[in-house]
C-alpha cells in the first residue's frame, strides 16, 4: 500500500480501480482541401461543437449546478467569439491550411497569450480553450468529440488533469471519484465533482499510481490510498456507508418535524430569493420561510418594479408556501448593492453607510410601494414582515409606522389586503443585540442575521481576504450576543430565530439546540441534515453545551467541543 | 454612432463574470459596439468579444468609452452604461 497526499477537491470517500485517462490527439492531417471546401468543415464542426455545448451545458444544469453550467455558457462565448472561431477563419484564407491545423494555431496563440499573462483565472482560461480545442480537432478528424463517454465500469478516474467536457460527461454511476495532478479546490473540475457529488483530489503524484492498481481516495482530506490493505478498505467502507445512511436516513424524513430527543421541536425553514425556491424547499422538508430576499426583485432589472409586478412577485411565494409562515425581509440594499431609482452617492463605508431600514426610512415612497404590494399578496398568507438593519427603538416604530399607512391606503382604495400578520426584525447590528429586551417591547419576533452579527461585533469585513479567517460565527463574542437575544426575547414572549450561515451548520446544532433557539432558517439543500441532527439531541444535554461554549476562549476551542457531542 | 464615458467600479474590474455579462448583454443589440479603455490608452475593440475585452485589461477604476452604432444605439449604450454603474447587479 502506498499513500498519497494531495488537496482535497470534493467530499466524500470512494474505493475502487483506476482507468487512466490520457488524451492523445492523432496526427493532424497536412493536406488540405480548397479554402472553400475546408471553411465548410469548420463551419459544420464550429456548429456540431456549439451544439454539444449547450447540451452540456442542460447535463450539468439538470445535475444542480448553476455556478456548474456557467462553465459552459463561458465555453460558448469563446466559441463564438472572434478572437477564436474568427481567427481561426482567417487562417484558413491566408494560405492552403487544413481546418484542424487552423483551430491547433489558434488555439495554441490565444492559450499561449492566457498563460503568459501569469494569473491563475487566464490560467484557467487558458485550459478553457485548450478544452475546446481538442473537442473541435476530433469532431474535424470524424471522432467522438473526446471526454469520459466510453468508461463503462465503476472506476475511479485517474488523469494529469480533466478538463469540464470530460468532467460532466461521464455517465452517471461510472465516476466512483477522480484524482488529478493539477487542478485546485476552486478550479473548474472541482466545482463540476462537487456539483456532481463526486469525490476528488486534485495536486496528486498520480504517476505513483499503476495500471491495474486500486484505489481508495477521501475527497475531505486529500488522502490517497494505492493498493490499500485489508484494513484501511475496512475503515474506509464504514465510512461510505455511514455517510450513504445519513444521507438517506435524513432525506427520507426530511419532511417530518425537527423533534429532539427529548421533545423538543424547532421550526427549520428556508432562505429563500424567490417563488421556484419556495416550491424546492417544501420539497425538501421546509416547515416555512424563514428568510424571504425581496431585494433581488430590484437588483436584477433596470428599473424598480411598479407594485403589480412586485404583488404577481410576492404571491407566487405565498401561494408556494401556502399556510405556512413566511418571513418577509423588505428591500436590504446599501453603498455595496444598489438598485435603480435610488441614488445613494459614493460611501467611503457603505457597511456603515445608509442600507436596510435606514435607506427604507429615507425613501417613504418606495416603501410604500413594497409594502402595499406586500399585504395585497399575503391575504391568505401567514405574513412575517421583517425589517433589516434596525439598531435604534425609533427605527421599528418608524417602520411600523410606514406599515400602518401602507394598510390604511389600501383600505381608502378599497382593495383587499392582509390585516393579521406580524412584524419583526433583523438582529445584525450589536447595538441591537445589546438592546435587545428594550427592542422586544416593540416588535413579535426576532431573526438573528448571524453573517452580519459576525462582522460587525468582531470588526471583520468577510470580504477582505487577510481578515475573513477571523470572521467565524462559532466565536464566544458572537455566541454570547445570541444567547443574550434569544433570552431577552422569551422573557417578553416573542419567539427568536435565525437566518444567518450559522443555523444551517449542523455543527452548531447542539449549541443552538441549548440556547434554546425557536426558529432556524437556512439554504434549503441543508435542511434534511440539520432536522436529523436536531433530532440525535437532547435539548437539556446541549444547555450544558451551551455554556460551555459560551464560556470557551476562541471559536476554535468551540468547534473543538461541538465536535465531541 | 452614440458614444459614452463611464468609470468601472467593479471590484474585479472587466473581467470574470462581469465581462461575460457584459459581453452577453452587448450581443444581444443589433448595433455595433465598441468599448476602449481611456486609462490605459488603447484602442476600441469590438464590445462583442471577450477575448478582446480580456485583452484591454479593464481593472477597478478604469475608465472606458462605448460607443454604439446602429438602429438600436440608445438602448443598447443605456442597458451597458447601466449595468456597468449597477455593479453588475452584485
Amino acid at each position: 500500500m502506498i499513500t498519497l497526499s494531495g488537496i482535497g477537491a470534493a467530499p466524500g470517500v470512494a474505493i475502487g480501480p483506476i482507468v487512466r485517462h490520457t488524451v492523445d490527439l492523432p496526427p493532424l492531417p497536412d493536406a488540405a482541401g480548397s479554402p472553400t471546401e475546408e471553411h465548410a468543415r469548420l463551419d459544420v464542426a464550429l456548429n456540431a461543437m456549439a451544439a454539444r455545448l449547450v447540451r452540456l451545458g442542460e447535463l450539468v444544469t439538470v445535475a444542480g449546478g448553476e455556478e456548474a453550467a456557467e462553465i459552459f455558457e463561458a465555453h460558448f462565448m469563446f466559441l463564438e467569439d472572434d478572437e477564436f472561431a474568427g481567427a481561426a477563419r482567417r487562417r484558413l484564407d491566408a494560405r492552403g491550411t487544413s481546418a484542424e491545423r487552423a483551430v491547433q494555431i489558434t488555439v495554441e496563440d490565444l492559450a499561449g497569450e492566457f498563460e503568459g499573462l501569469g494569473d491563475e483565472y487566464f490560467a484557467q482560461r487558458a485550459m478553457d480553450i485548450r478544452d475546446i480545442g481538442a473537442q473541435l480537432i476530433r469532431l474535424l478528424l470524424g471522432l467522438e468529440p473526446g471526454g469520459l463517454e466510453g468508461i463503462t465500469e465503476p472506476s475511479i478516474i485517474v488523469a494529469e488533469d480533466l478538463t469540464p467536457s470530460e468532467t460532466v460527461t461521464i455517465p452517471p454511476g461510472v465516476a466512483l471519484g477522480f484524482c488529478t495532478e493539477l487542478g485546485s479546490p476552486t478550479s473548474h473540475t472541482a466545482i463540476l465533482a462537487r456539483s456532481m457529488g463526486i469525490p476528488a483530489v486534485v495536486g496528486v503524484g498520480v504517476a505513483a499510481i499503476e495500471s491495474g492498481s486500486r484505489v481508495a481516495l477521501d475527497g475531505e482530506t486529500g488522502t490517497v490510498w494505492v493498493d490499500p490493505d485489508d484494513e484501511t478498505v475496512a475503515r474506509l467502507r464504514g465510512v461510505i456507508d455511514q455517510n450513504a445512511r445519513i444521507r438517506s436516513a435524513a432525506g427520507a424524513k426530511a419532511t417530518l418535524p425537527a423533534t429532539s430527543i427529548d421533545g423538543v421541536t424547532v421550526e427549520v425553514g428556508a432562505n429563500i430569493g424567490g417563488g421556484p425556491e419556495a416550491e424546492r424547499s417544501v420539497a425538501v422538508g421546509a416547515d416555512g420561510v424563514g428568510l424571504y430576499r425581496t431585494e433581488f426583485l430590484f437588483i436584477d432589472r433596470g428599473r424598480a418594479p411598479d407594485e403589480d409586478e412586485q404583488f404577481e412577485a410576492y404571491r407566487a411565494v405565498f401561494a408556494a408556501m401556502g399556510t405556512r409562515p413566511v418571513v418577509l425581509r423588505t428591500l436590504d440594499v446599501g453603498g455595496d448593492k444598489e438598485v435603480p431609482g435610488v441614488v445613494l452617492g459614493h460611501e467611503l463605508n457603505p457597511f456603515l453607510g445608509k442600507r436596510g431600514i435606514r435607506l427604507t426610512l429615507d425613501e417613504p415612497e418606495m416603501s410604500r410601494t413594497q409594502l402595499r404590494a406586500v399585504l395585497r399578496a399575503a391575504v391568505g398568507a401567514n405574513l412575517k414582515l421583517m425589517f433589516p438593519m434596525v439598531a435604534t427603538v425609533a427605527e421599528i416604530i418608524g417602520a411600523r409606522q410606514a406599515v400602518v399607512d401602507a394598510a390604511a391606503s389600501l383600505v381608502v382604495d378599497g382593495i383587499e389586503h392582509q390585516t393579521d400578520y406580524e412584524v419583526g426584525i433583523m438582529i445584525e447590528v450589536p447595538a441591537a443585540a445589546v438592546m435587545a429586551d428594550v427592542l422586544a417591547r416593540h416588535v413579535d419576533f426576532f431573526s438573528i442575521g448571524t453573517n452580519d452579527l459576525t462582522q460587525y461585533t468582531l470588526a471583520v469585513d468577510r470580504t477582505n481576504a487577510s481578515v475573513a479567517y477571523m470572521a467565524d460565527a462559532f466565536h464566544p463574542a458572537v455566541l454570547r450576543l445570541i444567547a443574550s437575544v434569544i433570552q431577552a426575547g422569551h422573557e417578553a414572549g416573542k419567539w427568536v430565530g435565525m437566518c444567518g450561515e450559522l443555523a444551517g451548520d449542523p455543527l452548531a446544532a447542539p449549541v443552538l439546540l441549548g440556547l434554546g433557539l425557536d426558529e432556524w432558517s437556512m439554504n434549503p439543500p441543508a435542511i434534511p441534515l440539520v432536522k436529523e441532527r436536531v433530532r440525535s439531541l437532547s435539548a437539556v444535554d446541549c444547555r450544558t453545551v451551551a455554556s460551555r461554549c459560551l464560556a470557551s476562549e476562541s471559536a476554535a476551542a468551540v468547534r473543538e467541543i461541538l465536535t465531541r457531542v | 454612432m452614440i458614444e459614452a464615458t463611464v468609470k468601472v467600479t467593479h471590484e474585479v474590474g472587466l473581467h470574470a463574470r462581469p465581462a461575460a455579462t457584459f459581453v452577453k448583454t452587448a450581443k444581444g443589440f443589433a448595433s455595433e459596439i465598441t468599448i476602449a479603455n481611456l486609462t490605459r490608452g488603447s484602442e476600441p475593440v469590438d464590445a462583442k468579444s471577450l477575448v478582446k475585452i480580456f485583452k484591454s485589461a479593464v481593472g477597478s477604476g478604469h475608465e472606458i468609452r462605448l460607443t454604439a452604432d446602429g438602429l438600436d444605439e440608445r438602448v443598447a449604450l443605456d442597458a451597458l452604461v447601466g449595468l456597468i454603474e449597477s455593479n453588475f447587479g452584485e
